[in-house]
């Protein structure tokens, strides 16, 4: 299998605070990688490293062959797509859907300026959208809506690596089951390469093929999903996994 | 056994200043002692019926229909303890007033009182020596802290509105153990808002499910578990996603 993505010894410290400390990390290209850990792990800064949102202290960053270094081309920025937890917050709301997708096609030269149009309502189509919301605007959606839409721009350029960063804590439980079943599609249908980040390990098992376990900035188990969730390797793997609520039988 | 209810909320009814029916007819009662779920989506009117029974409906929102009978005083945790807790004001200090106030001790045996409960709640012991600001404790911590200043009003009945959901998963273990062992020990009722069905499973013996404002269903939890009448209870109950089994079995839970 190819690698999509190689961290190396990666470490970032905040003043005095070390918040990712020498993480080494994995993943094959196809594949998603859950990535669990509670409030101040490190989870969502280690993210923001390999999106090149925060610059490392040490370490490197490979997307495939190529190192990505503090300055980063637009093309490399191109091929790491986000999602954000709060759906709200990262689309603009002064501009329609067509705006917001027009904008990243365009800016990236998917598609000519010709073609916009019809490749919006594609990418509407494939986050189960209707056409007609392309002349709404973000505040006219629920919550789980305006997440689809920004799944929709994030796919819109074709990234090599898409970050999920815990996105569909902010939703309810029905919205959230039905974003998850989304993202399973679009992992089967298109071969998506994934880093997907939450606290909650019934979606991390929805929706990972791997497992990395993060704890105050530390890396403490990479391990299959099938393994991780019957046999975990560290006690704190299993800790988390005996705190999860179940339903009684 | 039948016993008194200690609350009865009866046909229910709030509304925005709008006019707009935000909880229609609701009822149900609460006995000594006993756990009540209320689960439901956000926008469900679950939170909103636990502020009718404190009251403390939000500005704008009146009681327009029904009664909520109580025979005991109740007090309240909130979702977020950073919020519910004075940011500029020592924890010890807090809790401390709280006791003061609400039990009409002398000021030296309300701080005894405080402190025992933050002990009991699990709270750190360098807490009698140096009192410490709500930002220097951890979100689990804050929570402890305020189920110890609703617990020193002495409810009959402790309503929760989604105490653990700020929370991380370990932590929220910690806080329903906690609970759940201080009623048994202290014998108070307790209405738990929250719209994991899991955890209301575990908590509580009866249920009442909430959609847009109105009761769709309740009873008893293993039947309802079992055998749910509407389909939006059986989608509640399969959103709890599935875990495959620990080998070696679970530490807690059930």
């Amino acid at each position: 299998m190819e690698l999509a993505l190689q961290v190396q010894d990666l470490t970032v410290r905040y003043g005095g605070f070390t918040a990712l400390d020498h993480i080494r990390l994995e993943l094959e290209q196809h594949t998603t990688l859950g990535l669990v850990g509670e409030s101040g792990s490190g989870k969502s800064t280690l993210a923001r490293v390999i999106a090149g949102l925060i610059a490392p202290d040490e370490g490197q960053i490979l997307l495939g062959s190529e190192e990505l270094r503090k300055k980063r081309s637009k093309e490399q920025h191109k091929q790491i797509q986000m999602i954000f937890q709060n759906p709200d917050a990262s689309l603009n709301p002064r501009h329609t859907v067509r705006q917001i997708l027009a904008e990243a096609l365009l800016f990236h030269r998917i598609v000519d300026r010709s073609q916009v149009g019809r490749r919006s309502t594609e990418l509407l189509d494939r986050v189960q959208l209707e056409a007609r919301s392309l002349d709404k605007y973000p505040h006219e959606f629920s919550g789980g809506q305006r997440q689809r839409i920004a799944i929709a721009r994030a796919l819109s350029v074709e990234p090599s690596l898409l970050i999920a960063d815990e996105p569909t804590s902010a939703l309810d439980v029905s919205v959230q089951r039905s974003v998850l079943e989304l993202f399973h599609t679009l992992r089967t249908e298109l071969h998506l390469t994934m880093l997907f980040i939450s606290h909650d390990l019934g979606v991390i098992h929805a929706v990972s093929d791997t497992v990395a376990v993060m704890r105050q900035g530390k890396l403490v188990e990479v391990n299959t999903k099938d393994e991780f969730f019957i046999r975990p390797k560290h006690e704190y793997s299993r800790e988390l996994l005996s705190a999860v609520p179940k339903m009684p039988r | 056994m039948t016993t008194q209810p200690i609350l009865e909320v009866e046909s229910l009814t709030l509304a925005a200043k709008s006019q707009e029916k935000l909880v229609h007819n609701i009822s149900f009662s609460l006995e000594r002692g006993e756990s009540l779920g209320l689960v439901g989506e956000s926008g469900s009117g679950k939170s909103l019926t636990l502020r009718a029974i404190l009251g403390l409906l939000p500005r704008g929102v009146e009681q327009t229909g029904g009664t909520i009978r109580s025979k005991v005083s109740s007090s309240m945790v909130f979702q977020d303890p950073r919020g519910a807790l004075d940011p500029l004001c020592p924890v010890v200090k807090q809790l401390t007033e709280v006791v003061y106030y609400r039990q009409k001790t002398t000021h030296k045996a309300a701080r005894t009182i405080a402190l025992e409960l933050l002990e009991r709640l699990g709270l750190p012991d360098s807490l009698r020596t140096k009192d410490r600001y709500p930002g220097q404790l951890s979100g689990g911590q804050c929570q402890r802290v305020v189920i110890a200043m609703a617990l020193a009003c002495k409810p009959g009945i402790l309503l929760c509105d989604e105490p653990t959901t700020a929370l991380d998963v370990t932590v929220q273990q910690q806080i329903m153990d906690t609970i759940t062992s201080l009623q048994r020990e202290l014998g108070f009722a307790m209405v738990f808002v929250t719209h994991n069905l899991a955890i209301a499973a575990n908590l509580c013996s009866r249920l009442v499910v909430m959609k847009q404002g109105r009761m769709i269903e309740h009873g008893e939890t293993h039947r309802l578990l079992r055998q749910p009448a509407e389909a939006y209870t059986q989608m509640l109950i399969d959103s709890v996603l599935p875990l495959p089994e620990l080998e070696g079995g679970r530490t807690s839970w059930n």
